[in-house]
């Protein structure tokens, strides 16, 4: 067993951690209070290959692999969720799913922009009727010899703004597979395509949350993602990885609100002592510590697995469910460590907090996740 | 056109800076370490005259220092360096200006040049002395501090801004030329992610000191560091608190008669 970053994954981490420092932090309170990544920041990290940094350089990616992803996405976590969230669902659901399942065909024309950050990929599963129970859209998609024609639309669609490719999920109606879900390559100047409503949000404001609307929407035959009527493959699939770069954004900010807090708690003085002294704030600063550890555990175990090629639904679950909510306890004991400055906009522990709460609803909530974990338990003969 | 840029190995900026049990160098134990951030304009420097020139040009990294370098060379190559020459001999510990400019100037003479770049000061003991050293070894010109790089078109010279107290002094050297790189001559790129995946396929050539002819570390010339010490601690600070100012004013100017005996 060995337990170390490759030299190559040391360099990566080194690096992000630079551009972090030098670009993204600095400006991270600007993308929250405008509510946008800035352009030249989204050319800056696609120049660098952060877009793609996943996939294999023959579609234009950087050949990092899932644990490559997980530390980038760690360091980017720490200083900006929006940014994070961003990149997650551009590479990790919006162009995975195009990477697993694609065609040769499919992966020249849709893939490698994406990786090379050319284009900006966006996964459109849920809808109005559709957020936990997600398999059942009422989006339909009809064959019409050359084209689907697609009618609904979707909600709450990270990217969906301006995004230019999206990974569709459809009822299809009529034909062999009625009722079954499918998956297509949708482009946004397709004819009926349209944004809707841009949310406003509590947190990851500077990551666009939109409404999308097809309205008799052609998507040629040949934009169909793996086999119709099997969408739901598709899906479970792409979440699989999408869980674990959140546990990595989560870890990264975990880690920066204990270096955060600690370093207030060496400074402030109460009581005529540091509150680093106060016994009731080492306990706190010790089990955001020990959290932290578990969380870095669970993830790159997992993702080395998963570059491995093992199946890793059950971790991966677990993986977003710890890494979620053990995020949340944590930016809460930094709020409480800042104290009244904590709830003040002044400091990042604010903002820190109000990003963390997503985590535990977006690409499945806490408990669809336990119904994950439960499912794969209750089936494993391996126990 | 053969392009050398020089790397020194140095501990993190960020890094806390303690001075080891025998007083010789620091623990090195936690302590992160990156390329000198002067030598990166020269990194960068480097890399923008190869990409102006074309052709054949080559940029080659040369670093003297411990087998841990290795990491700051693999940095260099990821943000595009084609190769590298790596100096590594243990009788090169804690080595003098004059040790390393020596070892550096066989080294690039070997290796063939016709520019050579290097931060104006290592970050760690600002000695900023070796390419003084190195430009007399090789009898070439030294611009130091360039702020400004320009090469004439017909690649014979250089012209350079230099910073002085105040201002820029413009001048001119020929070429082969060593110039010393000063904060605001670019804005040194990251290493790419692919850039990064292809840095371990790049050559290292690592020589010690036999193979760069000598029998033994040279000279270290006339001076001889004695001793490391730790920052002095500053004195315990006083707080003078008032309602109004101009009472906090008053307290301070007998503090300063009275006690510190200072005015």
């Amino acid at each position: 067993m060995e337990w170390t970053f490759t030299e190559e994954q040391q360099m990566l981490k080194d690096m992000v951690k630079k551009f972090v420092d030098n670009e993204l932090r600095p400006v991270a309170a600007k993308i929250d209070e405008e509510k946008k990544i800035p352009k030249e920041l989204i050319a800056q990290m696609a120049e660098l290959g952060f877009l793609g940094i996943a996939f294999p350089p023959e579609y234009g990616g950087a050949g990092m692999g899932e644990t490559g992803y997980c530390i980038m996405q760690t360091e980017i976590g720490r200083a900006c969720a929006s940014t994070a969230t961003f990149i997650g669902a551009h590479q990790s659901i919006g162009s995975s799913g195009i990477y697993m399942f694609g065609t040769e065909e499919q992966k020249q024309k849709y893939l490698v922009p994406l990786a090379e950050g050319k284009k900006i990929g966006a996964y459109a599963l849920t809808e109005t009727s559709a957020g936990s129970d997600a398999y059942k859209p009422q989006t339909t998609a009809e064959d019409k010899g050359d084209h689907y024609l697609v009618n609904g639309g979707k909600i709450f669609i990270t990217n969906g703004s301006f995004a230019d490719i999206f990974t569709t999920f459809v009822k299809m109606v009529g034909g062999p597979n009625d009722g079954k879900m499918s998956v297509l390559i949708v482009e946004k100047d397709y004819e009926g395509f349209k944004v809707g409503k841009i949310e406003e949000k509590m947190g990851i404001r500077g990551s666009e949350t939109s409404e999308l609307i097809f309205e008799d929407m052609k998507v040629p035959k040949e934009n169909l993602l793996g086999r119709e009527g099997r969408g739901l493959l598709v899906g479970m699939k792409v979440l699989n990885t999408g869980r674990l770069g959140l546990g990595a954004a989560a870890l990264g900010a975990a880690q920066e609100s204990l270096k955060l807090s600690t370093a207030y708690a060496k400074e402030r003085v109460q009581f005529g002592k540091k509150l680093s002294q106060h016994q009731g704030i080492q306990w706190m600063l010790a089990n955001m510590s020990m959290e932290i550890f578990n969380m870095e555990s669970i993830l790159y175990r997992t993702a080395w697995m998963y570059d491995q090629g093992q199946n890793v639904t059950r971790e991966s679950s677990i993986v977003k469910l710890y890494c979620s909510e053990a995020l949340d306890r944590i930016v809460d004991d930094a709020l409480q460590i800042f104290g009244g400055y904590g709830f003040t906009c002044e400091f990042p522990i604010e903002r820190m907090y109000r990003d963390s709460r997503i985590n535990r609803i977006f690409e499945g909530t806490s408990e669809i996740q336990k119904m994950i974990i439960a499912r794969d338990v209750l089936h494993a003969r391996d126990l | 056109m053969k392009i050398i840029v020089l790397l020194k190995r140095v501990p993190d900026t960020e890094a806390k800076i303690l001075i080891n049990q025998d007083g010789n160098g620091i623990r090195e134990d936690g302590v992160k370490f990156i390329i000198n951030t002067y030598d990166e304009y020269g990194i960068e420097e480097g890399l923008r005259l190869k990409e102006k020139v074309g052709g054949d040009s080559k940029v080659t990294a040369v670093c003297a220092g411990p087998e841990e370098s290795t990491e700051v060379i693999r940095t260099a190559l990821a943000m595009g360096v084609d190769d590298a020459v790596h100096i590594c001999d243990p009788a090169l510990a804690k080595p003098s200006p004059f040790t390393i400019a020596e070892v550096l100037a066989k080294a690039i003479s070997e290796e063939g040049f016709d520019i050579i770049f290097c931060g104006k000061q290592g970050i760690d003991d600002d000695m900023a002395q070796t390419q003084s050293i190195l430009a007399e070894k090789l009898d070439i010109p030294q611009v130091n501090n360039a702020t400004v790089f320009e090469l004439a078109d017909d690649l014979s010279k250089a012209v350079l801004n230099r910073r002085i107290e105040g201002g820029d002094e413009k001048v001119e050297a020929s070429l082969p030329v060593i110039i010393s790189c000063e904060k605001g001559l670019n804005d040194p790129r990251y290493a790419s992610l692919p850039g990064i995946m292809k840095a371990k396929k790049k050559e290292i050539r690592v020589k010690n000191l036999a193979d760069l002819g000598f029998n033994e570390a040279p000279s270290s010339g006339r001076s001889r560091v004695l001793k490391w010490l730790p920052m002095p601690k500053g004195g315990e600070c006083k707080m003078v608190e008032a309602e109004e100012t101009v009472d906090a004013v008053k307290e301070l100017a007998r503090l300063l008669r009275e006690e510190a005996k200072v005015v």
